[in-house]
């Protein structure tokens, strides 16, 4: 018992407090020996009774003791302690008195939503400058991954450019549909919104620039990719030009024949697309048909069904 | 996510679909997605479909209401198209036999009289492909295949089920798979 005083004590006057070893020890006597609590339960107690009396953070005590690891935006993990190096992509209004900071945080596998809470008591961060945040917890919230600045956590500025990246994702799979909102449509010209009966949401009667795009769901048997392939893939991939588009359209009096004709060409058919996530859509930047599969695979594949 | 998620279309072999016939609802909710439990363990309340319409007859008698026969290397699957699938029985309608299509359809089963279950696709959409695509679509039919009758002796509840309802002889679907995979290796 005087060995574990002795550290407690240590570890105080390391933070600029000296604390008698007695007292610490007196406390420790009266829980460990008095009250029979466990030896863990009452160096802990002790401890929070010091620093609540001295006024001490608890993360200043902890420090070094528990350091959270480091790791990239694209591997954190729902219930993750984690510190993130990243660059301070934007900031958002914030809703609520109890959130110091809201915004969004980059690093090279990605971005993610942070919370600075009030109670964190750190200094404010600025958009466009990268930062250490130590110790933040991850949670989820409406299906994504954010971060969490607490009163455990800190941040630190860093003086150094961080390359914000997306993640390249890649799947590869059939088209199985392609949705509403998808061949020739019209934007609004001010937004660049897709207009919906020829109004834009935000500024109403319209008269739409005409452009080119699919909303495609790829399906690989086991999971769905909703992913949107703008104009110049789409013209590359169907061999339709926005003109041709709007000729066709026009022959036909209908917008619609132009989504019916890409769907002849492209659905039912194999695709490895590549691009960056953003919510539920893979936004594509290269779409590619999968013709060919390799002899090889066939040769295994059917090894790996004879021995069943 | 919360609410709607899309269903993935499954891939499964002609054989394995004919001898499907658990077929059931997730709760009781009027509008709960309606599923076929397959042998392998697949839980399919959608299904991705690549082979030959070999077949086509309009069977109805007010109305168009086409039936299809496709084909793929283990067997074939009957498609019904009527009036509520309007872009498959268009297609249904005007295109020649044989042809390569590929079918994205909801399962449906059928009991008869004698009490046997009888299993077809309703198409969602239907189009004309290529032979290329048949031929990957087999290659990874066989792929979800095999991993399904491996994870047969596992711990998935659709696995279990499976086990519990039909006792698959592992041995019989992966001597389909391979017979399927083989018939790939004729063509050249």
């Amino acid at each position: 018992m005087k060995q574990l005083a002795q550290e407690i004590s240590a570890r105080f006057s390391e933070l600029g407090v000296e604390i008698p070893i007695e007292d610490v020890e007196e406390r420790l006597d009266k829980m460990i020996n008095k009250f029979k609590v466990p030896r863990e339960e009452a160096r802990r107690s002790v401890v929070n009774y010091f620093l609540k009396s001295y006024n001490i953070k608890r993360n200043e005590f902890y420090t070094g003791q528990s350091e959270s690891p480091l790791i990239n935006i694209s591997d954190v993990d729902d219930g993750k302690w984690a510190n993130i190096r990243g660059k301070i992509v934007q900031l958002w209004d914030n809703t609520h008195e109890s959130i110091s900071q809201v915004g969004l945080i980059g690093d090279e596998t990605g971005t993610i939503k942070f919370t600075i809470w009030e109670s964190a008591g750190v200094s404010s961060v600025e958009e466009g400058k990268s930062y250490l945040l130590k110790n933040v917890v991850v949670n989820e919230w409406n299906g994504k991954f954010q971060l969490n600045v607490n009163k455990s956590s800190s941040i630190e500025f860093l003086d150094e450019e961080i390359e914000v990246g997306n993640a390249t994702v890649e799947f590869k799979g059939a088209m199985v549909d392609i949705q509403s909102g998808s061949g020739l449509i019209k934007r609004c010209p001010e937004c660049n919104r897709a207009l919906t009966k020829g109004a834009c949401m935000e500024h109403g009667k319209v008269d739409g620039v005409y452009d080119l795009r699919i909303k495609a769901v790829m399906d690989d048997g086991s999971s769905i990719q909703d992913a949107i392939l703008k104009r110049d893939l789409v013209e590359g991939i169907t061999g339709m030009t926005l003109e041709s588009a709007i000729t066709l359209a026009a022959d036909a009096l209908d917008q619609g024949v132009v989504l019916e004709k890409m769907k002849d060409s492209l659905v039912g058919r194999y695709y490895d697309v590549k691009g960056s996530r953003v919510d539920r859509y893979l936004i594509v930047e290269s779409i590619s048909p999968t013709f060919t599969y390799d002899a090889s695979e066939l040769d295994e594949l059917i090894a790996a069904a004879e021995v069943i | 996510m919360a609410g709607y998620t899309r269903e993935v279309a499954r891939r499964i072999f002609a054989q394995e679909f004919r001898e499907s016939n658990l077929s059931f609802k997730d709760g009781d909710d009027q509008y709960a997605p309606q599923y076929l439990l397959t042998p392998t363990g697949a839980k399919v309340n959608r299904i991705f479909i690549v082979g030959t319409l070999i077949e086509k007859e309009d069977i109805g008698t007010d109305s168009e209401y086409w039936r299809g026969r496709v084909t793929d290397p283990t067997g074939s699957f009957l498609i019904y198209a009527g009036q509520y699938q309007p872009e498959a029985a268009q297609v249904l309608a005007e295109c020649e036999t044989p042809a390569f299509v590929a079918v994205v359809g909801k399962p449906s089963t059928y009991t008869t009289n004698e009490g046997d279950v009888l299993t077809s696709v309703r198409p969602e959409s239907l189009h004309i492909v290529d032979g290329q695509t048949r031929d990957m679509w087999v290659i990874e039919t066989a792929k979800c295949t095999l991993d399904r009758i491996k994870e047969l002796d596992g711990s998935s509840p659709n696995a279990q089920r499976a086990k519990e309802y039909y006792d698959p002889d592992a041995k019989h679907y992966s001597s389909m798979v391979s017979q399927a995979l083989k018939s790939l290796k004729e063509t050249y």
